[in-house]
Order: structure tokens, then C-alpha cells, then sequence
């Protein structure tokens, strides 16, 4: 059986499946959801910065717009919450688009261009005189639209789809381009890559993966404020945990969501401290012992990490 | 009546700032020839290649490979017109395979003669033993081989060398040489810059002697190395004649 089936049978079934099973079993259904969430945003930084070697801590940009795009088709349109979720996925590739020229930056250049742009677009959206538009600062609330079993579902759809792209790329030729970018541009090129085409490609699939989970949250939570859906903490949390759990790797970035974002649920609300220095040990340890993340110690164990 | 030229430098200039890297520089090579640029560091040899390459776009003159105007197009496109290069400090995709680097250069090379097999590719090069290892694991001299894998993977008809044989053993030179000669057999045309003078004299059919960005001597190594303007060039002046 190809690569990409035997990934799909091993990773994709059994994460989607026990996701779709949890809720009948344990009542925080919204801790549920934000598990899918990042899992999400952890792929979605793993195609621009595992593949491709772009650091954006600007990410979150993409998901409060995709929020915004949501919401907006659903307060001025009454959008139907399905076809609001791809108007968001489709804001977000629009920002996307406008932001190409950033690729042209490298390294951390790009990381605060991308910051910087992040905090331009919160700033127009939560900008009081567009109050009539985005209702600025004092946030969104939808009406009408609360259907928290079919916004998991919908979360749940677009995690599968999420994750057989990664998977694709992960087992394609096309994946193997990107890396090959990433490791050297100039040698891409010259291996007959198109390497600004690759580049905008993987920006765009990034783009849209963050705009529609910034879309299904939205639908999800329906009241939020500008700050809540273009918190940087999404963008931080993403990066590390793609980082934790190996960048290139169809599991890595969800161990890492499992992981990390576990440890922070049982430990960080209630007793920060020694959440925040359980973390910091747990990066500081990574970032010395293990920079390609847990599936590099797996690999190094002879297991083919998917 | 020589073949037909297959690369046509016309007059080229690149600029840096105020400095003329080529200062109306010009060549021409035939499909199957193997042609030298030597010159001191900082001649313009390595400028040359990357114009060539599409790395940097011309300021100046005109570089036409079969027949067609080829300044400034983007390096994947002049990749699939036929025309590759190694680089002096190979950077091969560290944590791809070695077969996968070839791999990716075959899938997005477009040769025109067809796929080239990966295997076969590997061996001829003495690299098939580390097919499955990521090319970080390789030492230098197989990083460069790698390199030159990677270039042939895409079946040029032009094949840029940049300092191919610098740090190699003289076995591993002596490899090179023979397989390069084999290269222009193949019909494939090469301009190669070293600093190696027993190699350049043991491949090539004709070298261009560079200095600041101008050529100083067209003809053959020997003939060079008597010319009074190449010693003045390399020895310094006073030691000339």
C-alpha cells in the first residue's frame, strides 16, 4: 500500500475517530474543541515553517481573519454557517495574498514583518470608527447561529482534510520541493524548482488552514473580541508546539498539540507557576537535546515516523 | 566549419555599486567543448557562472543560449532549457536523502532526454552506497559529488563548474577529470573555473584568461601560460619577461 494510504489509515481514522467519540465521554466540550483547534494551527505552521522554513509569529493574522470573515458574512449577510466557513478560509487566503511579498524576507525579518502584519490587521479590525462594520472594539457576537455539535463536526471535517494535505505533502514530490527550499533555495532552484511559486503555494495552504479553524472557532464560540482571535498566544502556542513535536512530520505537530497543550490544561489554569517552569524546562531541553522535535528521537529509535 | 555556438556571451556587464565585476565580457562555447576561465580571485570567473546561472541579471551586453536571449530568466527556467551548474561550496538539502535530493532535481529538472535514472545517476558518481542516508552524513568531497548529481539529474547541454576539483584528493580529481571528459563526449558543453592549472590542462580544449572582469588571453593553456600579459597578471609585473 502507498505511503500516503497507510498514513492516512494509521494517523487520520484514529485521531479523527477518537475526537468524534470524546464528547460522549467527557463533558468539557470546549477544551475538546480548542485540542482541535490547535492541532490545526500546529499543522498549519508546520506546512509554512516545517516544510518550507518560514517562522510566522504573525500566524494568529490569519485566524482572527478568518474569525472576521466568518462572522461578518453571517452579521451582514446571514451567511449560513457552512458557507461562512469558506468565505473565512477565503479572507484569510486573500490576506495571504497580500502579504506575499514578505516571503521575500528571511529569517527572523520575515517572523516580525509577519508579527507587525498580524497586529496591522487587528488594529483595523478593532478600530472604532469601522464600528458599523466589524463592531471594532467591542467584539462579535452572532446570533442565532449556536449549534456547538455541528461547529465540532465541521472542526473535525476540516482537521481530516488538514491532515491528508500534510500527508500529502509529507509523501510527495511536491513536499519533498518544498523542503528542498527550505534547505537551500538557491540549490532549489537549480534543481528546477519554481522556488517563489513553492513558496506562495505553502503560504496559501497555511493561510487557509488558520482562516478556517479561525472560522469554525468563531462559529463555535460566537461571542469574542478582536483581541481574543488575534491573541499572539495562538501564534506562540502553534509554533511550539509544531516545534515540540517534530516540523516536517504528519504526527509530530499533533504530539505536540497532545502534549503540550495537555500539560496545560491539567497544570496551567490552576497552578501556573509550575506550569510555566515545567514548559520552560521541557523547551529548554528540546531546543539542546532534540531541535527537530520528539519525532527526531523516535526516528532515532528506527521508528518511520509518518 | 565549427559547430554551432551553444552559449553566446556578448559584451556582458555586471555591475556591483560602482564596480564592474565584468567589464564587456564575452565568450562563446560549442556543444561538446570544454572551456576554461582561469583568473586571479576576483576576476569575475564565479560572476560569470551566476549571470549564466540566473542568479544575477545582466547589466549590460547579452548572454543567448541556442539562439534565444537567456539574461535574467528566472534559474528554474534556465534549468529546464538545458543549462546547470555546481557550486564552489555545495549546499546540498542536509536532511533529504541523498537519493531524494537527486530524486527531487529529476521530478522538477524536466530533462530533455527523458528521466534520468536516480540509481545509475548515483553510482557513476561513487555515491549509491549512501543513497539512503540524509546528505548531511556526506564529507565534502562527497557533498561536491552530490552537487554534481544533482546538476546532471536535470540533463543539461550546459554544465557551469565552478571550482569542482578545489579540496578534492588527487584520486578523487583524477575521477572528476576522467568524468567530466566523458560529460563532453555526451555532447554536453562545459565552462569550467578552477584554480587547478594541471586540471584545466587535462580537460580543457581552450581557456579564457580573466582579470578584472576582461578577458586578457583566448587560446590554449600552454600558449598562456608563455603570454607576457597572464604573467604580469598572476606573477605581478615585475617578475614578468
Amino acid at each position: 500500500m502507498p505511503r500516503l494510504w497507510r498514513h492516512a489509515i494509521t494517523v487520520v481514522l484514529p485521531l479523527v475517530g477518537a475526537m468524534a467519540v470524546l464528547p460522549a465521554l467527557y463533558s468539557n466540550h470546549l477544551l475538546l474543541f480548542n485540542f482541535v483547534v490547535f492541532m490545526l494551527l500546529a499543522q498549519g505552521v508546520n506546512v509554512i515553517y516545517g516544510f518550507t522554513g518560514y517562522l510566522p509569529f504573525g500566524y494568529v493574522g490569519f485566524f482572527g481573519t478568518g474569525a472576521y470573515g466568518f462572522s461578518l458574512m453571517v452579521v451582514h449577510l446571514a451567511t449560513p454557517p457552512l458557507l461562512a466557513l469558506v468565505a473565512g478560509g477565503a479572507a484569510a487566503v486573500l490576506l495571504g495574498l497580500l502579504l506575499t511579498p514578505l516571503l521575500r524576507l528571511s529569517g527572523a525579518y520575515f517572523s516580525i514583518a509577519n508579527l507587525a502584519a498580524a497586529l496591522a490587521v487587528l488594529q483595523v479590525v478593532s478600530n472604532p470608527d469601522l464600528q458599523d462594520i466589524t463592531a471594532g472594539p467591542y467584539g462579535i457576537a452572532l446570533n442565532g447561529i449556536y449549534e456547538p455539535t455541528l461547529a465540532y463536526a465541521a472542526a473535525l471535517a476540516i482537521l481530516a482534510a488538514t491532515l491528508m494535505t500534510v500527508i500529502y505533502l509529507r509523501n510527495s514530490r511536491f513536499g519533498m520541493a518544498l523542503q528542498a527550499i527550505r534547505e537551500d533555495p538557491i540549490s532549489a532552484g537549480m534543481a528546477g524548482i519554481n522556488v517563489v511559486r513553492g513558496r506562495v503555494i505553502a503560504w496559501l495552504i497555511s493561510a487557509l488552514i488558520a482562516g478556517l479553524a479561525g472560522s469554525v472557532f468563531a462559529w463555535y464560540v460566537s461571542v469574542f473580541y478582536p483581541e481574543t482571535v488575534f491573541g499572539t498566544d495562538f501564534s506562540i502556542f502553534a509554533i511550539v508546539f509544531a516545534l515540540f513535536g517534530g516540523p516536517a512530520t504528519v504526527v509530530g505537530p499533533l504530539l505536540g498539540v497532545i502534549i503540550l497543550y495537555g500539560i496545560y490544561n491539567a497544570i496551567g489554569i490552576t497552578t501556573p507557576q509550575y506550569f510555566q517552569l515545567i514548559y520552560g524546562l521541557l523547551i529548554m531541553v528540546l531546543v539542546l537535546f532534540l531541535p527537530n522535535g520528539l519525532a527526531s528521537l523516535m526516528r532515532r529509535w528506527g521508528v518511520d515516523v509518518p | 566549419m565549427s559547430p554551432e555556438p551553444l552559449l553566446v556571451i556578448d559584451h556582458l556587464v555586471k555591475r556591483f555599486g560602482a564596480f564592474r565585476a565584468l567589464d564587456e565580457f564575452s565568450l562563446v562555447l560549442a556543444p561538446g567543448e570544454i572551456l576554461g576561465l582561469v583568473g586571479p580571485n576576483g576576476s569575475g570567473k564565479t560572476t560569470c557562472i551566476n549571470v549564466v546561472s540566473g542568479l544575477y541579471a545582466p547589466d549590460g551586453g547579452e548572454v543567448r543560449f541556442a539562439g534565444r536571449p537567456i539574461g535574467g530568466l528566472a534559474p528554474h527556467r534556465l534549468v529546464h532549457l538545458g543549462i546547470n551548474r555546481t557550486f564552489q561550496v555545495p549546499k546540498p538539502f542536509l536532511t533529504l536523502t541523498v537519493r531524494q535530493n537527486v530524486e527531487v532535481a529529476i521530478t522538477y529538472g524536466r530533462s530533455a532526454h527523458g528521466p534520468v535514472e536516480a540509481g545509475a545517476l548515483l553510482a557513476s558518481l561513487d555515491l549509491a552506497e549512501f543513497a539512503e542516508r540524509p546528505a548531511g552524513a556526506l564529507n565534502g568531497a562527497q557533498q561536491k559529488m552530490l552537487d554534481l548529481a544533482r546538476a546532471l539529474a536535470t540533463g543539461p547541454r550546459l554544465l557551469l563548474v565552478d571550482e569542482l576539483a578545489a579540496g578534492l584528493n588527487p584520486a578523487e580529481i583524477e575521477r572528476v577529470a576522467l568524468r567530466l571528459k566523458e560529460l563532453s563526449r555526451s555532447g554536453i558543453a562545459l565552462l569550467v573555473v578552477e584554480h587547478l592549472m594541471g586540471f584545466i590542462g587535462q580537460i580543457t580544449d581552450r581557456v579564457i584568461v580573466v582579470n578584472a572582469g576582461r578577458e586578457i588571453f583566448e587560446g590554449v593553456l600552454p600558449d598562456a601560460i608563455r603570454d607576457k600579459r597572464v604573467a604580469e597578471v598572476f606573477l605581478g609585473a615585475d617578475d614578468a619577461g
